[in-house]
């Protein structure tokens, strides 16, 4: 059972550090002006949700498997997606709006915040991995 | 006059929309051409330098031109230097300035030379004496702006001012095939190149009250002394014909009198001619200390005339050579005689071996300026002119190698420091200083560059920093607690701007920057971009020089001595054919909407000003209505009167025809017109009461896709139905809450998406919001604000019921409609390297990083910049800022229009503080309030103003002074600071505890965010004038009009006395209060009414009485309203009137129930900084 808690994690994991990547390569398009901001926060807008729930359902899952180190790990970063995600202003078009992505600096910020989930995101891959290792071992 | 030729060939004049102030400039254009024939081609004075400053406002104007003063005085050294025989008088000018009577005497002397005069009180060197008929007067023009008319002379001084540019442009005579880029240099007034060479050519005769032995041509005739009210003032005065403007009347110093040119003009091809005239023997220079323009080729000594030893007699050669760039400089001669040997012929006179010798320059290698020089040479200049013979020898350096001066503008910065305290720096106890309003209104500050550099920059009004000494790294920024951002205003109406045609537009190979005048020559063939330091070539078309008719002076162009330029695009810029200009309106007309009655209005401007829209045969323009249904019109031509096709189904909008609602306005104009006629009666009946905004803006945006344009939607209430629709969020309870203001954000992205297409498809959405409730202004100015598109709001409008409304609705459509617009356009920012930005203020949509997208850009839309220093800039002295906007002009000619503005680069506190422009700061702080209360909270935004004061103040007294703690010192540069920032508090946008509704709130704040510098002051803080008794002591003359110029007041009570009546200048409504024991005289003889209790309640124009105070209070008030755009409504507010609120909210230096006062604010400054 704890095997398939961990490869389900791994799974899940591996689609986020691509969504990361993703991530990362549009808003680097954007910053060098490959494409335009419009076009770059409405494909980055699509995938929103799909990170939140991904990272979520992980989070819930390791809370129900009672890992609780694991969990506390990924509850700031799921608590982030949330808020981010609830404080939307009313006016604006998602997360990343386009009128306002370069102002004060938001590209680079969405950059950062990008670049960080990608580093998390690979620490839990490697730590899945191991925790799946060690529960098929222990099978 | 084989020069003359120039004229039909290259320059054209574009027929823009007339500028606001009609100044008739472009005659001044015209003129010089002729006058200059002669000498082109030859040595002269290139009329270069003088053109940096386009300018048409006057206040920056002004400025400019006292400031380029001591420089072009120096104008024409060369000759001294040359040969012996030439001498140069440096007159002194008399204290009596524009004494008329006086200056004919002084041309008697020099009269047979050409000679020019100045007249300027307060310059040392007023006159340069410049007798070659040759541009170097011209240049000399700017000089002219005395100082005799302290605060008003800013009109005088554009002419002056634009009269020095064109020169440089009407050299260029190629014909017209010329392989060579041609010139064009327009004026924006000025309709065919004719008429207008014409009317210069009298203007200028006029403006030298010349007596000249030769006979005047016939237009000298207008230039007879005015003197008004005793204030003579022959060369200024209106001279020229009766429709001059201002403008004209300066030209007493750039004009060449006829009598000048005679001689000269025919010259250009006969050697012998000019050399007659210039070898007037010393006796014209025996003019006492004047003005006199007699230079002679004769070689004098330093003159008595001279009042102002030279600083350094026999400076270092070094030395020299900077001081003679300058001169050169200013003198913009191209003359590029070989240095060394003595040119036996006076340098000036056109003769024939000279065109020859134009060449000879680039064979000499350019002399390696040290710095060390140069720096030491600057501050020279400001302090005197060296313009003893002893320079002479050097002269030739300066002129031979014209990239000095580009070089020496490179190192200028260095030579900021000068060892004495600045005035922007001198401490000012603020809590001791009573009245801390200047009487005199604020001018920019002018940046602390050389002379050259001063005079190139950039007008203030198109474009300022809030720092004009940039500090070196981001930590002596953060240090100074000042936002560091630039003001903007691109697409003003400007009175004279150089346009240029070329086949290649010079440009940075890396960067893409412009050629600008701060870039340096490192030799003939190449350029250093002044912003990424990469070298390039120049291109052998650039090579060529059209002022000169000669090869190889590539600084010379108008591109490098104009910091404003436009340049006709070539293909390469489209990405399309240049669209036609298309016009759209989408009408409210739900009973709510006919209740209001402005469909009258609107037909009725509309019908008034068709013919005047811009653009040209392939105008379209189309109609839309709305109610819970959508209507469109269908005028196709052909059909005997207009049909409406009602489309019902909002949920999925189609257009029905979709090729005949958009219609050519010339084909289609009977149809349109009867459209109009018939709209205001159509709906009359109708019960309609829902609003179905958001499917009607997207039927306009179909209809505008495949073209884009301009949509002009007129709302009167909250949209109720379809896409779009909105909920009151408005609670009345809360409008005069302290604590939260909520809603000033958007209710849906709606709008936002709709922009975001508007704008992608080149569609700007301008909006008209006429409610007498609440419409939720913050959700539906989004269509405008991204769409690049402007907003007005009129609240509780009524045609009838609010006739002041209804006047301002019918001012501001008429404006609107009028005025220039420029389509799918884009404006990009560019700084040295460097700094960077980071966030932009304005309406438009930011598609890459520095790429603003506009849809439509028009005159009286302002922009906001934040920069940021991301690398230190300690290897430059100088960075540079340059916008480059380019649009398709309604005429479908695709332009660019690049502003360069150079500012020097500082490494101390002191310095940072010096060079604040306080008024630019606080506009900039206003921009980042608006969207600090959007994104965060309105409390925030406050506390943010307030701390920007507190830490600022208190980083000056930690640091730069050193006065004990417990008094509040401010810099004099930021004197002002605290109560701009209490004013801002103040406003509607950001104030509470008064009760605001939310829309006006919301209003407020986007006019913060697009409104130009100019129009954002008033609004900030308005003027407040005395008027029940103008004077003429101090006045101007405009247009033969006598303007009394009474002193500002400060914005309290405690200026407003019973007996008086006041004037407040609000930027978009003027108040006149008038006290309750007003003289009786005042109320009779300006108000028409025989007491003070019959003055009716709702006054809004004065009569138009045949009594002296009449007269001045109404050129007074029409010479305000001519200084901008929108002609202002006027309101006549009696004491104890209930309309009094409305005039006393603008007295910010008084406390109100929820605000401080101003002593109250300062205190608790005080007490924040002592925290």
């Amino acid at each position: 059972m704890e095997a398939v808690v961990f490869v389900f994690s791994l799974l899940d994991c591996c689609a986020l550090i691509f969504l990361s990547v993703y991530f990362i390569i549009t808003l680097s398009d954007l910053e060098c002006d490959y494409i335009n901001a419009r076009s770059c926060c409405s494909k980055l807008n699509k995938w929103i949700i799909p990170e939140l729930i991904g990272h979520t359902i992980v989070t819930l899952l390791m809370l129900v498997s009672l890992h609780w180190f694991i969990f506390l790990l990924n509850l700031p970063v799921a608590t982030w997606n949330i808020y981010r995600f609830i404080m939307v202003p009313s006016g604006n078009m998602g997360v990343f709006d386009p009128t306002e992505i370069h102002n004060r600096g938001q590209l680079k910020s969405h950059m950062k915040e990008a670049m960080i989930k990608l580093g998390f995101h690979l620490l839990c891959f490697f730590m899945y991995l191991y925790s799946m290792i060690l529960a098929l071992i222990n099978d | 006059m084989c020069n003359f030729k120039l004229s039909g060939s290259l320059i054209k004049i574009s027929k823009r929309s007339p500028a606001q102030n009609q100044m008739q400039i472009p005659s001044g254009y015209g003129v010089y051409p002729q006058n200059y024939s002669a000498p082109s081609g030859h040595c002269f004075q290139g009329p270069g330098k003088m053109t940096s400053l386009p300018l048409d406002d006057q206040r920056g104007d002004y400025y400019s031109g006292l400031y380029t003063v001591p420089t072009q005085n120096v104008v024409t050294p060369k000759t001294t230097n040359q040969q012996p025989g030439a001498q140069q008088i440096y007159g002194r000018v008399p204290p009596a300035p524009h004494n008329v009577g006086s200056t004919p005497e002084y041309f008697q002397g020099a009269a047979s030379s050409a000679s020019h005069l100045y007249t300027s009180a307060s310059q040392p060197y007023s006159s340069p004496v410049n007798h070659y008929s040759g541009p170097a007067m011209y240049s000399a023009n700017s000089s002219a702006v005395s100082q005799g008319f302290p605060s008003t002379c800013g009109h005088y001084a554009v002419s002056t001012v634009s009269n020095a540019v064109y020169p440089s442009v009407s050299y260029p005579s190629l014909p017209a095939g010329e392989p060579y880029g041609q010139q064009m240099f327009t004026s924006q007034n000025a309709s065919t190149v004719r008429p207008v060479r014409d009317n210069s050519f009298s203007s200028q005769n006029t403006a030298l009250s010349h007596p000249s032995p030769l006979p005047p041509p016939p237009s000298q005739q207008y230039h007879q002394q005015q003197s008004l009210s005793g204030y003579s003032t022959p060369s200024w005065s209106a001279s020229g014909p009766p429709s001059t403007q201002d403008n004209l009347v300066r030209n007493h110093t750039g004009s060449l009198t006829p009598a000048n040119n005679n001689p000269t003009n025919t010259v250009a091809d006969s050697l012998s001619c000019p050399v007659t005239q210039n070898v007037q023997p010393p006796k014209s220079s025996p003019v006492v200390s004047t003005v006199v323009s007699g230079a002679s080729s004769a070689r004098l000594p330093p003159t008595a005339n001279h009042l102002v030893e030279p600083v350094a007699s026999v400076p270092q050669p070094s030395e020299l050579l900077q001081q003679k760039d300058m001169l050169s400089s200013s003198a913009s001669s191209p003359a590029p005689d070989p240095a060394p040997e003595p040119d036996p012929i006076p340098a000036p006179v056109p003769t024939a071996p000279q065109p020859s010798k134009v060449a000879k320059p680039f064979g000499y290698g350019y002399p390696t300026l040290q710095p060390g020089y140069q720096n030491t040479a600057a501050p020279l200049h400001s302090g005197g002119q060296p313009c003893s013979p002893a320079y002479s020898g050097f002269q030739q350096y300066a002129q031979q190698y014209p990239g000095m001066n580009q070089l020496s503008s490179s190192l200028g910065g260095l030579s900021l420091q000068s060892s004495v305290q600045p005035e922007s720096l001198r401490p000012v106890n603020l809590t001791q200083e009573r009245n801390i309003l200047p009487v005199t209104p604020i001018l920019a500050p002018i940046p602390n560059l050389n002379l050259d550099l001063k005079k190139l920059n950039c007008s203030p009004d198109s474009f300022r920093c809030t720092l004009t000494n940039i500090p070196q790294t981001q930590a002596l920024l953060t240090k100074a607690k000042l936002p560091l951002g630039l003001l903007l205003h691109p697409f003003r109406d400007l009175t004279q701007l150089p346009v240029i045609t070329s086949n290649t537009i010079v440009r940075c190979r890396s960067c893409r920057t412009y050629i600008n005048p701060f870039v340096s020559f490192i030799d003939q063939r190449r350029w250093k971009c002044n912003l990424c330091y990469r070298v390039n070539d120049v291109p052998e078309e650039f090579m060529y020089n059209p002022l000169t008719r000669s090869y190889g002076e590539p600084h010379k162009r108008p591109e490098v001595q104009n910091s404003t330029v436009e340049f006709i695009a070539s293909s390469d810029y489209m990405l399309r054919p240049p669209q036609p200009a298309v016009y759209l309106f989408v009408l409210d007309v739900s009973h709510n909407a006919v209740e209001a009655g402005y469909l009258t209005i609107l037909c009725q401007s509309l019908l008034e000003n068709l013919d005047k829209l811009p653009g040209d045969s392939r105008t379209r323009i189309g109609f839309v209505t709305f109610d819970s249904t959508i209507h469109f019109y269908n005028l196709q031509e052909g059909l005997s009167q207009p049909q409406m096709l009602i489309v019902s189904d909002i949920d999925d909008v189609f257009l029905p025809t979709p090729d005949s609602l958009l219609v050519n306005l010339h084909e289609s104009k009977e149809l349109i017109k009867d459209l109009l006629n018939a709209l205001p009666n159509m709906f009359t009946n109708t019960r309609e009461t829902h609003s179905a905004l958001g499917p009607a803006l997207q039927a306009a945006f179909k209809l505008m896709s495949p073209t884009g344009g301009r949509v002009s939607v007129f709302q009167t209430q909250l949209p109720s139905l379809g896409a779009g629709l909105l909920q009151s969020r408005e609670d009345p309870n809360q409008r005069s809450s302290t604590k939260v203001v909520q809603h000033l954000g958007p209710a849906t992205d709606f709008y936002k998406k709709l922009a975001l297409d508007c704008s992608g498809q080149q569609t700007a959405v301008d909006l008209f919001l006429l409610s007498s409730q609440y419409s939720d202004l913050s959700s539906l100015a989004c269509m405008s604000k991204y769409s690049a598109g402007c907003i007005y709001y009129y609240p509780s409008f009524h045609s009838t019921h609010n006739p002041s409304q209804a006047e301002k609705l019918q001012k501001e459509l008429k404006r609107y409609l009028t005025r220039k617009i420029g389509f799918e356009a884009v404006m990009r920012i560019r700084c040295t390297k460097g700094l960077s930005m980071h966030t932009f203020h304005g309406n438009f949509f930011v598609r890459s990083t520095d790429l603003l997208s506009l849809a439509n850009i028009n005159p009286d839309a302002g922009f906001a910049v934040q920069l940021s220093i991301e690398e230190s800039l300690t290897d430059t002295s100088l960075v540079c800022f340059q916008t480059a906007l380019l649009y398709t002009s309604s005429k479908g000619e695709r332009r660019i229009r690049v502003h360069t503005l150079c500012l020097p680069v500082v490494s101390s506190l002191a310095d940072v503080y010096a060079g604040v422009d306080v008024q630019a700061a606080i506009c900039l702080l206003a921009n980042m309030a608006v969207d600090r209360s959007i994104s965060t909270s309105l409390s925030d935004a406050r506390d943010a103003l307030v701390n920007a004061v507190v830490d600022s103040l208190s980083a000056y007294s930690s640091t730069v002074s050193n006065l004990q703690h417990s008094v509040l010192i401010a810099p004099s540069s930021l004197k002002l600071f605290p109560l701009y920032v209490l004013a801002l508090l103040k406003q509607k946008a950001f104030r509470t505890g008064t009760s605001t509704r939310l829309d006006d709130r919301v209003y407020a704040m986007c006019q913060i965010k697009c409104q130009p510098l100019v129009h954002l002051m008033k609004m900030i803080h308005p003027n407040l004038y005395r008027i029940d008794r103008l004077i003429d002591e101090g006045a101007i003359h405009v247009n033969d009009r006598v303007v009394p110029q009474p002193p500002l007041q400060k914005l309290s009570a405690e200026k407003l006395t019973r007996e008086g009546a006041f004037l407040m200048d609000c930027g978009c409504v003027f108040y006149i209060w008038v006290g309750k024991s007003c003289d009786n005289n005042f109320i009779e003889d300006v108000l028409g009414c025989p007491n003070f209790a019959s003055i009716p309640q709702k006054m809004t124009h004065l009569p138009e009485l045949d009594t002296l105070s009449s007269e001045r209070t109404r050129s007074f008030i029409t010479w305000l309203r001519d200084s901008r755009p929108l002609s202002p409504v006027l309101h006549v507010v009696k004491d104890e009137s209930p309309a009094k609120t409305e005039f006393f909210q603008h007295l910010i230096e008084d406390r109100t129930e929820a605000a401080f006062s101003y002593y109250e604010f300062l205190l608790h400054i005080q007490q924040q900084i002592c925290k």
